[in-house]
């Protein structure tokens, strides 16, 4: 197999909580190239949350390997898995996440600051990014003085900051009206193209589905169809 | 970024920081007030021992402090106050003739202790002339002997300024003397248990009615310029006068000295309770707070920020709202305790009860700068220890699942 920036080996996960183990990934392979724009879909309960929780390394398979970059993140210890998605993965969420006590610019500095980037860097490198999302006039606005679009707007400016070789996005048109999820797949695709950097979706949004390049259709389990065009 | 991020957090839910805020600053308010308080209350019953009772070092013979009668006495007792004036951190020396006697009026009788005393001597080591309540310190002249009784035994003897009383008391030959003295002056201090059987009288008076020799003295009292002189002092007393008793106040009293300890002892196990109390609600309303947090802080793991860094914040959060309340809390105490301690609190309704047991009703609170510190100290310490299990709770979470919590 081609490995490509994110390739997955064989993986299963099993949830052994319940009274009746949950199969939630039945042996899934896959890679996925530099700059891609890829959406996982699937019904409820498919195993894409699951598939992409393992992509980004918040959640560890019960067998199978995840590389990226040629790193096999499954065999690495905790600490340096934090370590390795602070540097290497970006991630927006359906429920965007900001830190409502900190401003559109602190958010998105944050991330850096975490990477130890100088003070004076952070602050032109979060303006910069959110002028390419298109806030520049929300600088100063803290989360709540936000609108929906506008908050997942900051949330990929913060994905963006810290410079990662791809993007995970769970649902984030999820929350959004036809208006700004439209506003922010075309600054997603923008992103995408200007930096290279490789999206990955999980969502049900057919207007997202519309747009990806890639898309990779999970059904209990296992890659059903994974078709680009 | 997260120490201020920490700060901000603290007053998401303000109504909630500022319960606990305020509990921390009623309780620490609570504490500090208390200890100054009977802090106060125990220097001024150490100071009013030492300016009004027992000064800071007596000399005696060791058999005076068993048996208190005038056959007990220091020769040469002018000469020894001469000496001793002459030691550094010296202010003022005394020497008294002391002795069990019982007085009479004419409606009872009373065994008391009699002073006898150089008026004007006495004034430069105790402040009993200060006390005088009724007539004067042995200023007016009569054709009787002047005498000074408490309002105490006063009271007990039905005697006023200018009643008769008798006094006997064992002449130096073994019989039995009575003098007839005047009631010149009734004095009160703070301390009914002191006040009730001394009396004082003029030595001359005293010397005229037992036929005591005048060169002999019962008792040296010897005040410093300072209390923490009062070791090396006592010592260089004991080496030049290695066959009397040279006792320092604590040695005299030393129920003031336990009264202090007993004071510090209940200080801290109060501040220990307010302590533990605080932690309690600290460590309730940070559970609170990261528990409706959890997606956010998930998020925050999610996206790369480590272990370290997410207990960081959260001890920090504590301590930040912990802090808060202490300083808010030593502002309140400081300011309370100074202007009280300037003027005063009255506790004039149960002045009888704190005048039997030595302490004076009107109480100047007084706190020293390294209890606010020590305190501060504390209440920081508390908080670290607080964090502990929020912060762990926090770190616990599995950020996959914690995205996924509802707000």
């Amino acid at each position: 197999m081609v490995m490509g920036v994110i390739s997955t080996k064989a993986l299963h996960k099993v949830y052994s909580e319940t009274r009746i183990p949950v199969r939630a990934l039945n042996g899934i392979s896959l890679s996925i190239e530099e700059a891609e724009f890829t959406a996982i879909v699937g019904p409820s309960g498919s195993g894409k949350t699951t598939l992409l929780n393992m992509l980004g390394g918040l959640d560890a398979p019960s067998s199978g390997e995840v590389h990226i970059n040629g790193t096999n993140i499954t065999s690495l210890p905790s600490r340096r898995l934090i370590d390795f998605r602070l540097h290497n993965i970006g991630f927006v969420f359906q429920s965007f996440n900001l830190i409502p006590v900190l401003t559109a610019r602190e958010n998105v500095e944050f991330i850096l600051q975490l990477q130890g980037v100088s003070k004076n860097e952070r602050q032109k490198r979060a303006i910069e990014l959110l002028e390419a999302v298109g806030l520049p006039d929300k600088i100063d606005n803290r989360p709540g003085d936000l609108s929906g679009g506008q908050q997942q707007r900051v949330s990929v400016a913060r994905a963006l900051a810290s410079k990662p070789r791809f993007i995970l996005a769970d649902e984030p048109t999820a929350n959004l009206d036809s208006k700004s999820t439209a506003e922010l797949l075309d600054i997603m695709m923008k992103m995408n193209e200007q930096y290279k950097t490789t999206f990955i979706f999980s969502t049900h949004d057919q207007r997202v589905m519309d747009r990806a390049r890639r898309i990779i259709t999970i059904e209990d389990g296992k890659v059903a169809r994974d078709e680009t065009r | 970024m997260i120490w201020s991020v920490a700060w901000r957090n603290i007053w998401r839910n303000k109504l909630r920081s500022l319960v606990v805020i305020l509990a921390v600053t009623l309780g620490l308010f609570g504490t500090l007030f208390m200890i100054a308080l009977s802090n106060g209350m125990v220097e001024q019953k150490i100071d009013a021992s030492i300016s009004n009772e027992i000064s800071h070092i007596q000399i005696h013979t060791p058999e005076f402090m068993q048996d208190q009668s005038l056959a007990f006495s220091m020769d040469s007792t002018r000469a020894m106050e001469d000496e001793i004036s002459s030691i550094p951190g010296v202010k003022a020396v005394t020497s008294r003739i002391k002795a069990m006697a019982m007085a009479s009026s004419a409606a009872t009788g009373a065994g008391i202790m009699v002073n006898a005393i150089d008026p004007e001597k006495e004034k430069a080591v105790t402040k009993i002339y200060k006390s005088i309540i009724e007539g004067d310190y042995f200023e007016s002249s009569g054709k009787s002997a002047p005498i000074l009784i408490s309002k105490k035994l006063a009271t007990k003897l039905k005697a006023k300024i200018g009643s008769r009383i008798v006094i006997t008391i064992q002449h130096t030959s073994g019989e039995l003397a009575y003098g007839l003295f005047r009631v010149s002056g009734i004095y009160k201090t703070a301390n009914t248990v002191y006040d009730e059987p001394n009396i004082f009288v003029k030595k001359a008076d005293l010397i005229a009615l037992t036929g005591f020799d005048p060169s002999k003295s019962s008792e040296i009292a010897i005040l410093l310029n300072n209390v923490e002189q009062t070791d090396p002092v006592t010592k260089s007393l004991r080496a030049k006068y290695a066959a009397l008793s040279v006792l320092p106040w604590k040695e005299l009293e030393p129920i003031l000295l336990a009264l202090g300890s007993m004071i510090d002892q209940m200080s801290y196990f109060l501040l220990i309770v307010i302590l533990v109390a605080m932690a309690f609600g600290i460590i309730n309303t940070m559970m609170m707070a990261v528990l409706e947090r959890t997606r956010e802080l998930g998020m925050l793991m999610a996206v790369g920020m480590n272990k370290r860094k997410v207990f960081l914040m959260i001890m920090l959060e504590t301590i930040f709202l912990a802090l808060v309340g202490t300083f808010v809390g030593i502002i309140i105490s400081a300011v309370t305790i100074h202007f009280s301690g300037l003027y005063g609190l009255n506790f004039a309704a149960w002045a009888e009860g704190y005048e039997s047991w030595g302490f004076s009703a009107l109480v100047y609170p007084k706190l020293y700068l390294y209890f606010y510190v020590e305190m501060t100290v504390l209440v920081i310490i508390t908080a670290i220890i607080s964090s502990i299990y929020p912060a762990r709770k926090a770190l616990r979470f599995n950020p996959a699942a914690a995205i996924r919590e509802d707000a």
